[in-house]
């Protein structure tokens, strides 16, 4: 699982190594550490993002074994939908009920809509809309999208998806 | 040397075109390829003009006489037939499938209008006449292609010629003949956008915020759409297009209505806005791959993608199994667009036979 932490750490020698060694104690896959040195607190602290892949189970450990050491934990982010696809929908998409396709995506426990624009020009026009789904992998994806046009195919809805390859590999 | 004599079956846009492009490319066809150029029959609706009728060259048709003779005709307000009867050309009474069967000529220009509803006619039966006499074919014509595809491949072989279609898709974009340019490969999939006049209706609806109906009368109004641009927006086209990619690229043995289409006609500037503001553009995009894909629908496109062309322009992404993906782009449309596309397959049969 990719997990993303920050953290805060005194101004003092070793701390970073101090961080970073109960991540690897745990058989975690260090990806970026980001060290903000320039954004010092005003307790005189700095604020350190660093994101890893580490098995779910070790996760609560490893935040205790951070604290134990005097490491302030700020957030905990952990990222469960990796792949995600903008989706434009066309036509009455308020009025044909649009919290029925939100749900719809989110309920399969596997994608969710992230991210939702919407533009509504005149009220007897047709409304744009841009949606951002989330899923835990590209088969999910596709099948979020598919269950997508599902209804809005019902609707009366166009649906405009993109092309599958994103660019020339 | 070698005279290659052609009749020319249609003369609108694309027939003119072709006629144009020999007059100015003659000498160098000759110099370069070893190959006079001679046209010998013109037939239309109106009548047909035979090289035996024009009086002074005996095997040929003049050319400029006639194409001046239109032109002239035209701002006199004519009909075609009178322009070259007023100019002193003699008009047949000739049909185009007795032009095909009894002129003498080696290569048959189809360049009739497109009619998939009318079983592609009367374009495949001039395609199958000019077969049976024993002719080349080279056609801009999608119709036959896309609906007889089979039918006419075997027809060809069964008589030994060659049928000549790059014109039928993407215009000056070479993309037929990438068959022979990537022999070995395995073409996979391809993904294009075969339609100018979609492609110039979406640019301008992004560019200026228009409304569909607003861009597509100003694509009228200059010439770029026809008076009933059902077939362009509907994604009909696209998909005939589409169909004749599948059989001659892919090998498969697809037809119109196995494509499941959906048109540009829903879009509205405020999705094309939504779109842009993510990075992407909306085209309307044609995709088949070796499991039976085919399909025509507008797609968001990434705004750095290689199918990212506007304006009229026609683009096509090829996957391949050996050289990867190869995109070509260029014009879709036009006279002297369809005439280069012509020229190049009557050139390459007779090169190579």
């Amino acid at each position: 699982m990719k997990v993303s932490v920050d953290i805060e750490l005194r101004d003092i020698p070793g701390q970073l190594v101090s961080a970073l060694t109960p991540i690897s104690e745990l058989g975690g896959n260090i990806i970026s550490v980001l060290h903000h040195r320039d954004r010092k607190t005003q307790r005189g602290t700095i604020p350190v993002q660093i994101v890893f892949d580490v098995e779910e189970s070790k996760l609560a450990m490893l935040l205790r074994r951070l604290r134990e050491r005097g490491i302030t934990v700020v957030r905990v982010g952990t990222e469960r939908l990796k792949e995600a696809a903008l989706v434009l929908l066309i036509g009455h998409i308020v009025r044909s009920d649009v919290k029925e396709l939100i749900d719809a995506v989110d309920k399969t426990g596997f994608a969710e809509v992230v991210e939702l624009f919407l533009c509504m020009p005149a009220i007897e026009e047709k409304s744009a809309a841009a949606l951002t789904i989330r899923a835990v992998g590209k088969d999910e994806l596709e099948q979020a999208l598919e269950i997508l046009e599902g209804i809005t195919r019902d609707k009366g809805i166009l649906i405009v998806r993109p092309i599958e390859d994103e660019l020339l590999a | 040397m070698r005279e290659v004599r052609l009749s020319i079956v249609g003369f609108g846009v694309v027939g003119r075109g072709v006629t144009e492009v020999i007059r100015r490319k003659r000498a160098e066809i000759k110099e370069k390829f070893g190959l006079d150029l001679r046209v010998v029959a013109i037939v239309d609706l109106w009548g047909a003009v035979l090289a035996s009728s024009d009086g002074k060259s005996g095997n040929e048709i003049d050319v400029d006489k006639v194409l001046d003779a239109l032109q002239r005709g035209k701002a006199d307000g004519l009909s075609p037939r009178e322009s070259l009867e007023t100019h002193g050309i003699k008009v047949e009474d000739m049909q185009s499938l007795e032009v095909i069967k009894e002129v003498e000529h080696d290569v048959m220009v189809e360049a009739t209008p497109t009619n998939v509803e009318s079983d592609g006619e009367p374009g495949t039966s001039h395609i199958l006449e000019a077969l049976k006499a024993g002719r080349h074919v080279v056609t801009s014509n999608k119709g036959p292609l896309a609906l007889h595809f089979k039918k006419l491949m075997r027809a060809a072989e069964r008589a030994d010629r060659k049928i000549g279609f790059e014109a039928t898709v993407g215009g000056a974009m070479p993309i037929i003949s990438l068959r022979e340019a990537l022999a070995g490969n395995e073409i996979l999939s391809i993904k294009g956008i075969l339609n100018g006049t979609c492609n110039y209706i979406l640019t301008r609806m992004s560019e200026e915020n228009l409304p569909f109906e607003h861009a597509l009368r100003e694509a009228q109004e200059i010439g770029i759409a026809e008076a009933d641009p059902k077939s362009d927006v509907l994604g009909v086209d696209t998909a005939v297009k589409l169909v004749i990619l599948a059989n001659a690229l892919l090998g498969l043995d697809a037809s119109y209505k196995d494509v499941s289409v959906t048109g540009i006609t829903e879009i509205t500037p405020e999705a094309l806005n939504l779109a842009k503001n993510n990075g992407y553009v909306i085209k309307l995009i044609g995709e088949v791959d070796r499991d039976g894909k085919l399909e025509v629908a507008p797609k968001l496109v990434p705004k750095t993608h290689p199918l990212n062309v506007s304006g009229t322009l026609n683009a096509a992404l090829l996957k391949t199994d050996l050289a990867g993906e190869i995109v070509v782009v260029g014009r879709g449309a036009g006279g002297i667009e369809a005439a280069s596309a012509i020229i190049g397959d009557v050139i390459r049969i007779f090169r190579s036979s």
